[in-house]
C-alpha cells in the first residue's frame, strides 16, 4: 500500500498560476508558460505513490524541479494545486499544528549541505528534533545516542561539527534525521556533495540500514545522479521539466525507457556494473540447495562485481543479506542474458553514433 | 501657500509635549533611575577596586595587552599619589567619577538601544515591508547631525542626562537594527529548512537556531552602537548630561587646552577598552558559531 501519495500537485511560482496551469495543459512549454504569464512552473502536474518500505528515487537533472517537488511533501514548500497524502490523510490540509506533528514523529529530512546547526555540538545536532518536541534531556540524550551508533559517530557527541569531514557531518545529518525513528526519510541530494569514495560508502551503509531496520523506514531519495538512482532505487521516477517522463523499477528504466528523453539518460549506462544482484534474482527451486558456508553476495552487488565468484560456484549463486538469512539465487543463465542485453545495447548504440558520422560523406557522394 | 517644513516638526515636537506629558514623565523616571542606579554602582567601590575589575574582564574576554593597556589607561584616568623614597609624586587627570558618568550614560542608552533595536530588526528580517520602510529612517537617524536631536530632546525631557540618552540612543541604534536584520537574513537556508523541517515552532526557530546564528554579527552592532553612543558624549555634555563631555566642551569655552586634552584623551582611553572588550565577545561567539557555516 501507498504510504505517501502526490496527486496532480502542482508549484508555480509567480505571475499567474491559474492560467499557467491552464497554458501547460494545453501543451505550452515552460518557456512560452513563463513568456505569457511570468510564472514558472516548477513542478507540472506530479503523481505517484511510494510504497510502504521501499526506496523510492525521484532523479532529474538540476532545475527539473526535484527538490521542490521534495519540499512539497512536507511542505517547507507549499504546493500551488493537488494534494499529498501520508497514510490517506491529505497532509496539504493540515494546519500548522498536526503538520509540526507529522514533522516532529513521521517524517524527517537529509540535506544537500547536511544544515547542519554550527552553534550545536554534535550530540545538540542529533537530539535538536527531540528537544523541540519537548522530550526530555535524559530521555532525548539516550536516543540521540543510539541514532549516533546507528551511524557510527559513537565517541562524536561532543565535537563540534565544524572539526569532521564532509562525509562525517552529513551522518549527523543522517543521525538527526533518524533520531525520533521516523517513517518517512527526505533524502535530497544527501550525498551528492561527498567526495566518490564516500559517497559509496554511504549509499551501502544506507541500504544496509535499511535493510536492518525493522519496520524498515520509507525513504523518498532526490538526486541529479543516474549511477545512485539504479543503485539505490527499488523504483524510480525520472523528472524532466518540472514532469515525471517515466516511473519504474530500474530494470524497467534501462529496458523501456518511455520516451526519447529517458532513453538518452539511460543509453550509455553499463548496466553491467548497475544492475544488481537482486534484480536478476530468482527464489531458490525445491531441487536446488545452495551451501551454507559457501560463496555469496550481497544483494545490491552489481553484476560485473559477482561475475568472478559466480564463475567459481557450483550452481547457483546464493544472494545472503549482511547478516546472514538467504534473499534468493542468481544462476548463471540469468546473468548471462543480462550481460547480452548489455552487449546488444552497447552494439545498437555504436552503429548509431557510426551512422550520424558517416552521414557528411553520403551527403558528397 | 507655502509649506514650512521645520514648522511642521517644531509643530509636532509640541503637540507631543502637549499630549504625552505622562508617557514622557515616565520615561524621564525610568531613564533617569537607570542611569542614576548604574552611577551609584560603578562609583560604590573605590576606584582601584573597579580598575582591577576592569583589568581583570579585559584580560578574561580580550587578551593580556587589553589587559594591560586598561590597567594603565584607567590608572591615568584616576589620581594617583604614593611617596617613593621620600620623594611625593602625583600624576592622572582625576576625571574618575566623569568618566564613570559617562560609562553609565553610555550602558544606559545602550540597553535602551539594544532592547528596541534588536527586536526591530528581527522583525525586520522576517518582513520585507518592515525592512523597506526602516530602512530611510534609520539612514535619516544615522545621517542627521546629532546635534540637531538635542533640540527636542531638551523640548521633551529638559536638561541633564535623560535628554543626552535619548539623544545618543535615536545615533546609536541604527547599528543595532541593521545588523540584527543582516545576521538572520544571513543564516543558511538549509539551516532554517531543517529546524523547520524536524517541527519547530516559528519561536523555536527563533530562539534556538537563527538568533544563535546571527550572534556574532549582532554583536558586531551592538559594538558599533557602543561606539556611536560614545562619540555624543561631548555633544550630549551641551545639554548637561555631564561627564567627560564636560571638560571638553568647557575646554572649548574657555579656551583651555590642557583641560581639553585631558577630556578627550580620557574618552579616547574609555573607547579603546569599550571596543576590544565588545570586539573579544563578539569573536568569541564567532568562533563557535561561524566555523562551520561555510
Amino acid at each position: 500500500m501507498a504510504i505517501i501519495e502526490v496527486e496532480g500537485l502542482w508549484k508555480i511560482f509567480g505571475g499567474n498560476p491559474e492560467r499557467a496551469r491552464t497554458l501547460a495543459k494545453e501543451g505550452k512549454s515552460k518557456a512560452e508558460v513563463k513568456a505569457e504569464t511570468d510564472s514558472v512552473i516548477a513542478v507540472n502536474d506530479a503523481n505517484f505513490g511510494v510504497r510502504e518500505q521501499e526506496i523510492f528515487v525521484v532523479m532529474g537533472l538540476s532545475g527539473s524541479g526535484k527538490s521542490t517537488l521534495l519540499r512539497c511533501v512536507n511542505r517547507l514548500i507549499e504546493p500551488t494545486f493537488g494534494a499529498v497524502k501520508v497514510h490517506g490523510e491529505e497532509v496539504t490540509a493540515f494546519d500548522e499544528d498536526r503538520l509540526r506533528e507529522l514533522r516532529r514523529t513521521k517524517m524527517s529530512m537529509v540535506f544537500q549541505n547536511f544544515g547542519l546547526f554550527p552553534h550545536r555540538t554534535v550530540m545538540g545536532n542529533v537530539e535538536y528534533g527531540l528537544e523541540v518536541a519537548g522530550m526530555d534531556r535524559g530521555q532525548r540524550r539516550e536516543k540521540a545516542q543510539q541514532s549516533l551508533e546507528l551511524v557510527g559517530l559513537d565517541g562524536y557527541g561532543d565535537s563540534q561539527t565544524s572539526e569532521l569531514s564532509g562525509g562525517m557531518q552529513q551522518r549527523v545529518g543522517l543521525a538527526r534525521a533518524l533520531v525520533n525513528d521516523p517513517e518517512i526519510l527526505l533524502m535530497d541530494e544527501a550525498f551528492s556533495a561527498l567526495d566518490p569514495l564516500i559517497r559509496a560508502d554511504m549509499q551501502n551503509e544506507l541500504l544496509e540500514l535499511q535493510e536492518q531496520w525493522d519496520p524498515a523506514c520509507t525513504i523518498l531519495f532526490i538526486t541529479h545522479d543516474l549511477d545512485e538512482a539504479l543503485k539505490m532505487g527499488d523504483r524510480i521516477a525520472i523528472m524532466k521539466d518540472g514532469g515525471i517522463a517515466q516511473i519504474g523499477t530500474p530494470t524497467e528504466i534501462l529496458t523501456e525507457p518511455a520516451d526519447e528523453y529517458v532513453r538518452s539518460f539511460v543509453e550509455n549506462v553499463d548496466r553491467t556494473k548497475i544492475v544488481p544482484a537482486r534484480t536478476v534474482m530468482r527464489d531458490l527451486r525445491d531441487d536446488e540447495t545452495v551451501p551454507a558456508d559457501g560463496p555469496s553476495v550481497s544483494p545490491h552487488t552489481p553484476i560485473a562485481e559477482l561475475l568472478p565468484t559466480l564463475l567459481d560456484a557450483d550452481g547457483p549463486l546464493a544472494v545472503r543479506d549482511s547478516d546472514g538469512p538467504l534473499r534468493g539465487v542468481v544462476s548463471q543463465e540469468a546473468v548471462m542474458k543480462e550481460v547480452v542485453e548489455n552487449a546488444d545495447g552497447a552494439r545498437r548504440r555504436e552503429a548509431r553514433a557510426g551512422r550520424t558520422e558517416e552521414e557528411p560523406e553520403t551527403a558528397v557522394a | 501657500m507655502r509649506l514650512d517644513l521645520g514648522d511642521a516638526f517644531a509643530a509636532l515636537i509640541e503637540w507631543l509635549e502637549n499630549n504625552f506629558e505622562p508617557l514622557l514623565d515616565a520615561i524621564t523616571i525610568a531613564i533617569g533611575a537607570t542611569i542614576e542606579g548604574l552611577e551609584q554602582a560603578l562609583l560604590f567601590l573605590p576606584s582601584w577596586v573597579m580598575i582591577l575589575l576592569f583589568t581583570l574582564l579585559a584580560w578574561w574576554v580580550a587578551s593580556r595587552g587589553v589587559a594591560a593597556f586598561s590597567l594603565i589607561g584607567f590608572t591615568l584616568l584616576e589620581n594617583v599619589e604614593f611617596t617613593l623614597f621620600g620623594l611625593d609624586v602625583a600624576f592622572g587627570m582625576g576625571l574618575w567619577e566623569l568618566t564613570m558618568q559617562t560609562l553609565a550614560l553610555i550602558v544606559t542608552s545602550t540597553l535602551l538601544s539594544l532592547l528596541i533595536g534588536i527586536p526591530i530588526g528581527i522583525w525586520a528580517a522576517k518582513n520585507d515591508v518592515v525592512d523597506t520602510v526602516t530602512r530611510p529612517i534609520l539612514d535619516f537617524m544615522q545621517t542627521m547631525p546629532a546635534f540637531v536631536y538635542l533640540i527636542p530632546a531638551v523640548v521633551l525631557f529638559s536638561l541633564g542626562e535623560v535628554p543626552g540618552v535619548i539623544a545618543t540612543f535615536i545615533f546609536a541604534t541604527p547599528p543595532c537594527v541593521r545588523l540584527t536584520n543582516l545576521g538572520i537574513r544571513q543564516v543558511s537556508e538549509e539551516a532554517v529548512e531543517a529546524a523547520q523541517s524536524f517541527g519547530s515552532t516559528p519561536r523555536q526557530l527563533l530562539f534556538k537556531v537563527e538568533l544563535p546564528m546571527a550572534l556574532p554579527t549582532i554583536l558586531a552592532g551592538i559594538n558599533q552602537t557602543v561606539l556611536l553612543a560614545l562619540s555624543m558624549v561631548v555633544i550630549a555634555a551641551l545639554i548637561g548630561a555631564g561627564g567627560l563631555g564636560e571638560p571638553v566642551v568647557e575646554g572649548i569655552q574657555q579656551l583651555r587646552i590642557g583641560i581639553g586634552f585631558e577630556g578627550g584623551l580620557a574618552i579616547v582611553i574609555l573607547a579603546i577598552f569599550l571596543d576590544r572588550v565588545t570586539q573579544a565577545i563578539g569573536e568569541k561567539a564567532g568562533t563557535t558559531t561561524q566555523a562551520a557555516t561555510g
